[in-house]
């Protein structure tokens, strides 16, 4: 009865545009509170955009307005080409979406969860079983498939809401902080069904709080801030703007941390920072690892000791420093431990 | 490395067109689901309306009178009826508060759905379980000696009646269940339910009680269908003068469009108003 291949989830609406989606002077208020201010976003077709922002930046609020879930207060958006405060119910046919919140039937097993959103998605009976037991295998769900959902760990849960956002494969793909809470495995998994989506042709706008995942995944960086983009470029431009790595080096003796501060300071032309707590001297380097060697070599001269000596690449509160000249926002000290230790 | 797994590679297609029914039915399907993986629930409300009706109908009953006479378990059941669909009121609400919380709403609202689907399946699960404990009590009802005395027809009218106040409460329920998402909120109208309950002709009729009161319990929705699910079954009404006691069917059949017609738009704006 039913023809197959009934509607393509890739319409061919717009297919000359190289815009996935535009978004300009979006505005969104909650109350009082601003939550979106002159937000502004464009993503060329079948690229991974990374949207990066600290705590309560407006991540969340950007990505529920682009896809139809909150309404937009003012602004302009377009995905596809096709007017999101006009169509949402044809925007909704061309996107998929992961939340950052749990959206899963908590009292179903992991399999009827996929099956459910997979026949709601349109599949038929039989392709719906067969596309849960893909999701499952490829998300390592497939010894826990039928088990209720409410004794899973975190880290399954999110791996089983991600897979339910991948039933089909959309034209356009969100996905908010779709690693926060996954150990490194279950974030290995996630950034290689993000590689994999790409490839086949999907346009990504993924938030996340990590830079290094951003770095990873991204072919563009969107900063944002307060509800606005602050910053926008290849991560390459970015960590350019950035000034670079950062050199964290851990002095022996604390009465030479001035001196020691000075000679690092030389080596790497610019100004170290001293941390007198940690005894830990940081410095910018423009060249990555081959400033190890000469500050290696210049601390042993001076006769200084080292008791631990990291390149790393910047964190988020020094992005914000360096983008905004403050920091990013009241919670952004709260960032995971890992996220400092990079 | 393989890209079959994780897209979906073949054809890129969905099978079927957005269809309100067909969704609607998938929703209420994942009720069915949730009573066969947590049967608890759902048997304890069977068992809660049985022991109900026992305990009105033999520790209360004998010092209830019936006003225009009749056996009291007969006057009571019918009454039980349409306590029960007051009472569904409360699963709705409490489904609807819980996967607006829960994110299941916003995963509905994400996907291509018809606008009507997510209410539909409400619908048909409510209608359901409502139906289900309504059996479930004539089956006890005919057991301690409640009977029908009437034909087909009434039966089946008497039937429809019912339903019919639980599809009008159907939208106060989801009504209420998006706009008081607080865990306060369902307890609230499970407290509530009792005094509407009582404050009706289903324990006693209205013409026992003291004016005034008799006169908000001749006014209570529950009222209506309770007194005209009696009627049609042949049991004794309570009512033997007055305007319930003259045009109860019609009563019944008003009293429920109302509310929906009150409460279908609130609902729908309540589910718009999740935008927000
Ligand atoms: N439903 C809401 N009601 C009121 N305020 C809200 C609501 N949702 C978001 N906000 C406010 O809007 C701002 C942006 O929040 P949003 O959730 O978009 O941030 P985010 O970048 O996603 O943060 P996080 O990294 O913590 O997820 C915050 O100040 C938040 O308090
Ligand atoms: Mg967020």
């Amino acid at each position: 009865m039913t023809p197959r291949n009934l509607t393509p989830t890739r319409p061919p609406s717009a297919p000359g545009t190289p815009t996935a989606l535009s978004a300009t002077g979006l505005r969104k208020h909650y109350g009082r509170a601003l939550a979106l201010d002159g937000f502004d976003l464009e993503i060329a077709r079948g690229t991974v955009h990374g949207l990066l922002g600290p705590n309560g930046a407006g991540k969340t609020t950007a990505v529920r307005c682009l896809t139809t879930l909150s309404s937009i207060d003012e602004g302009a958006a377009t995905i596809d080409g096709i007017d999101v405060r006009q169509h949402p119910a044809l925007v909704r046919e061309r996107i998929g979406l992961v939340g950052q919140f749990h959206a899963v039937d908590e009292a179903l097993t992991a399999r009827q969860n996929l099956v459910l959103f997979a026949r709601l998605s349109g599949l038929s009976k039989v392709r719906a079983r067969s596309r849960a037991d893909e999701l499952l295998e490829s998300f390592q769900l497939t010894d826990a498939a039928d088990r209720a959902v409410s004794g899973f760990s975190g880290g399954m849960r999110r791996r089983l809401d991600i897979s339910a956002g991948l039933v089909l494969t959309p034209a356009m793909l969100f996905l908010d902080e779709p690693t926060t809470g996954l150990d490194p495995r279950g974030r290995a998994t996630v950034w290689q069904a993000v590689r994999e989506i790409a490839a086949a042709g999907t346009t990504v706008l993924l938030t996340t709080q990590y830079l290094d995942e951003a770095d990873q995944l991204a072919s563009r960086i969107s900063v944002m801030d307060h509800g606005r983009v602050v910053a926008e470029g290849s991560p390459s431009e970015l960590k350019r703007r950035l000034g670079g790595d950062r050199v964290d080096a851990v002095i022996a003796d604390a009465a030479l941390l001035a001196q020691a501060a000075d000679v690092i300071g030389r080596v790497a032309a610019a100004a170290a920072s001293v941390d007198p707590d940690t005894r830990t001297i940081t410095v910018e380097v423009a060249d990555g690892a081959k400033a190890l060697t000469p500050i290696v070599r210049e601390l042993d001269l001076a006769g200084i000791a080292i008791d631990d000596l990291a390149l790393r690449r910047p964190t988020l509160d020094e992005v914000f420093l360096h983008l905004t000249g403050q920091p990013g926002a009241a919670d952004a000290a709260q960032q995971p431990a890992h996220e400092e230790a990079r | 490395m393989t890209t079959t797994t994780i897209t979906h590679a073949p054809g890129e297609t969905r099978d079927r067109r957005p269809n309100a029914v067909r969704e609607g039915w998938l929703i209420a399907g994942r009720d069915v689901l949730h009573w066969v993986r947590e049967p608890w629930g759902l048997i304890f409300g069977l068992a809660f309306n049985v022991m109900l009706l026992l305990m009105f109908g033999f520790l209360f009953g004998g010092a209830i009178d019936v006003p225009g006479g009749g056996d009291y378990i007969a006057f009571l059941l019918p009454g039980m009826f349409a306590l029960t669909m007051l009472f569904g009121l409360e699963s709705t609400m409490t489904a609807m508060a819980e996967d607006a919380k829960r994110g299941i709403t916003d995963r509905f609202r994400s996907l291509p759905l018809s606008s009507a689907s997510v209410a539909l399946g409400r619908a048909i699960a409510d209608l359901a379980s409502s139906a289900l404990s309504l059996g479930v009590l004539m089956l006890g009802g005919l057991l301690i000696g409640w009977r029908p005395t009437t034909g087909p027809a009434e039966i089946v009218l008497a039937v429809v009646l019912l339903l019919w106040l639980r599809f009008a409460l159907l939208w106060l329920g989801i009504y209420l269940g998006l706009s008081f998402r607080g865990a306060g909120a369902t307890t609230a109208v499970q407290v509530l339910v009792w005094p509407i309950g009582f404050l009706s002709t289903v324990f006693v009729s209205a013409e026992t009680m003291p004016g005034w009161l008799g006169t908000v319990a001749e006014w209570n929705p529950v009222s209506a269908t309770a007194t005209a699910t009696r009627e049609l079954f042949g049991n004794p009404t309570g009512a033997t003068s007055g305007w319930l006691a003259e045009n109860a069917v019609l009563a019944a059949s008003v009293w429920p469009l109302v509310i929906t017609l009150v409460f279908l738009p609130l609902a729908a704006a309540a589910y718009r108003g999740l935008r927000r």
